[in-house]
């Protein structure tokens, strides 16, 4: 599957990695002299990489939280408890609300279907469930702005009627359902396909009905790549920026998502609030890694303890 | 494209309404509206097209965003290779917490990895007062500045395609080289990299096809000066806000084509990839 690397799975295999212990175990590599390469070729390798890192990924994290809370505490509690900046926490999770279950539905159906029956076409159905991740964001926003704005398709309509879906919350909710639209699917199929449909035939065959089947034997069976798929499905859902911005307007206490309201902080040089907003959607992004590294150490542990 | 269970029995139900829902949904939210950029570009001759899709200014972006996705790309494939191997091969004191972090640009808005980047960057920042002000090098506001930025979107992809296949792989084969009389470089250009080439490929193709699209985290450090930090993305935007919908929709066909090719060498990619180690991803 095409879109974004990594998953859960890999390939219908578990992550077979960390087998190798931890930092404190040498790994399987380490202690074959076949695979070991000299001490410099190892402590360069590690120094680089390790620097790559630190100025790459640790640092702009790192960066966050000290520029939010260079100006002292007062400040980054004012520039929270602002009325604009908690409309924009309020919309956030309000179009995660939404857009999470929707695409968590669409994925179960869509697995379901593709790992579980044989179908012409099954291909091309799974390339084009992908097809959000390979599009610019910005893209995204304009196919709407294309279809609901002033002077699209249903403009007109639409002000007829004194619908707003542009520049209001649903043209929000839309964009960010888009782009978020693979995230449970693509860890739900290769998932499903691997476990196969032998223990739903099963359950058929023993009586169950269809629902039956599904709560009792399907769900247990896939909830930690459920999991897995939701947990990244919300980062995503929440953090969006590109697509939201097309069609959001940028009204202030309105149509302002908190990615939007960090724009609007920084764009007026209000560093500090920017980055105090900022902060608490760096740690939103931490929480993310910490259960997706969590679901991991779940799923490897299954497969160990099922060997 | 009939949608048909085939012909072998199948005893589980929900087939129809499971690809019914899926087909409906895919539709509304996917398909229409991708197919609306298409229609509408209908209305330019193609003359007209071209004229909107090579005014200097549009070409001027296509160069950097290009430009820069490809070498922030090739940055990723070795930085990203060289990480994927110590995680996998070396043990060192937080290796764990390095090894959850990697994924940090796909868990980060890309709004805050913009702000957190121009930080560091900029004339006053951690590391712009030495590399602007010792060096002279202007990062921030300036091209270079598109590089970091899609540098840092663009590492998870390299480092998770390759990181499950450089686990996976048996230590036999370098064995035999070694045992052989195989220097290790020899081993590794000679006996690793051909095991790894595909889905390194693949990394390179993933974070070059993210990074052509990416909006959020570049639109801060870029600067946005026309002909020389603008991105294409961004030309869309500028476009939409002159109420200029037809030109906005021609370069967002082009870039749309950019994005299908792509797609299709990644797919053919990992097709590659399944084959050379056996997975049937």
């Amino acid at each position: 599957m095409a879109g974004t690397a990594g998953g859960l799975l890999h390939g219908g295999k578990a992550i077979p990695g960390r087998q190798g212990g931890g930092w404190l175990g040498a790994t399987r590599f380490e202690k074959n002299i076949a695979t070991n390469e000299p001490p410099w070729v190892k402590w360069t390798l590690l120094g680089i990489s390790l620097v790559f890192f630190a100025i790459f990924i640790f640092l702009p994290l790192v960066a966050v939280f000290t520029e939010a809370l260079r100006k002292g505490a007062d400040v980054y509690w004012k520039a929270l408890s602002d009325p604009d900046a908690l409309s924009a926490v309020k919309l956030t999770l309000i179009t995660a609300i939404i857009a999470v279950p929707l695409n968590l539905v669409f994925g179960i159906a869509a697995a379901w279907s593709i790992a579980k029956f044989e179908f012409r076409g099954k291909q091309m159905l799974i390339t084009l469930i992908d097809l959000p991740f390979s599009i610019s964001p910005v893209i995204v926003g304009l196919t709407y702005v294309l279809i609901f704005g002033a002077n699209g398709w249903f403009g007109s309509w639409l002000g007829d009627h004194d619908i707003k879906i542009i520049f209001a919350v649903p043209g929000i909710v839309l964009a960010t359902i888009f782009v978020t639209f693979p995230f449970v699917a693509r860890e739900l199929i290769p998932l499903m396909q691997a476990q196969g449909k032998e223990e739903e035939e099963a359950a058929v065959v023993l009586g169950a009905r269809g629902w039956q089947t599904f709560w009792h034997v399907t769900l247990p069976n896939i909830k930690w790549g459920l999991l897995y798929g939701v947990i990244l499905c919300n980062a995503r859902a929440m953090g969006e920026f590109g697509a939201v911005s097309v069609v959001s307007g940028h009204i202030r206490g309105q149509t302002n998502t908190m990615p939007l309201h960090v724009e609007i902080l920084y764009n007026e040089y209000n560093f500090a609030a920017a980055f105090a907003v900022a902060s608490l959607l760096a740690l939103l992004a931490l929480v993310t890694l910490v259960i997706k590294t969590w679901v991991e150490h779940q799923v490897q542990a299954q497969l160990n303890g099922d060997r | 494209m009939t949608m048909a269970a085939s012909r072998s029995f199948n005893v589980l139900p929900g087939f129809g309404l499971a690809m019914g829902y899926t087909l409906v949904y895919l539709s509304i939210i996917v398909l229409i509206p991708l197919s609306a950029v298409f229609i509408y570009t209908m209305d330019l001759t193609f003359a007209e097209f071209w004229q909107v899709v090579t005014t200097p200014r549009v070409v001027a972006s296509y160069k950097l965003s290009f430009g820069a996705s490809l070498l922030a790309a090739a940055i990723n494939a070795v930085f990203g290779l060289m990480l994927a191997w110590v995680l996998v091969r070396y043990s060192f004191p937080g290796k764990r917490l390095v090894d959850a972090l990697v994924d940090l640009p796909f868990a980060l808005p890309t709004a805050v990895a913009g702000i957190a980047l121009t930080a560091l960057y900029a004339k006053n920042g951690w590391l712009g007062q030495y590399i602007e002000g010792v060096f002279g090098i202007k990062v921030a506001f300036a091209p270079l500045g598109v590089l970091v930025a899609l540098v840092f979107i663009g590492l998870p992809f390299v480092v998770r395609t390759v990181q499950p296949i450089l686990e996976d792989m048996e230590t036999e084969l370098e064995e035999a080289a070694a045992s052989l009389g195989a220097r290790r470089w020899q081993t590794f250009r000679y006996v690793v990299l051909p095991i790894i080439l595909p889905a390194l490929l693949t990394g390179f193709a993933l974070a070059f096809a993210r990074a052509v699209g990416e909006y959020g985290s570049v639109i801060f450090i870029a600067g946005n000066i026309p002909m020389v930090s603008e991105i294409t993305p961004l030309m869309i935007i500028t476009k939409l806000e002159q109420y200029d919908y037809t030109g906005a929709t021609a370069i967002a066909v082009v870039m749309l084509v950019v994005s299908f090719i792509l797609l299709l060498i990644i797919n053919g990619l990992q097709a590659w990839a399944g084959k050379r180690t056996g997975r049937n991803r």
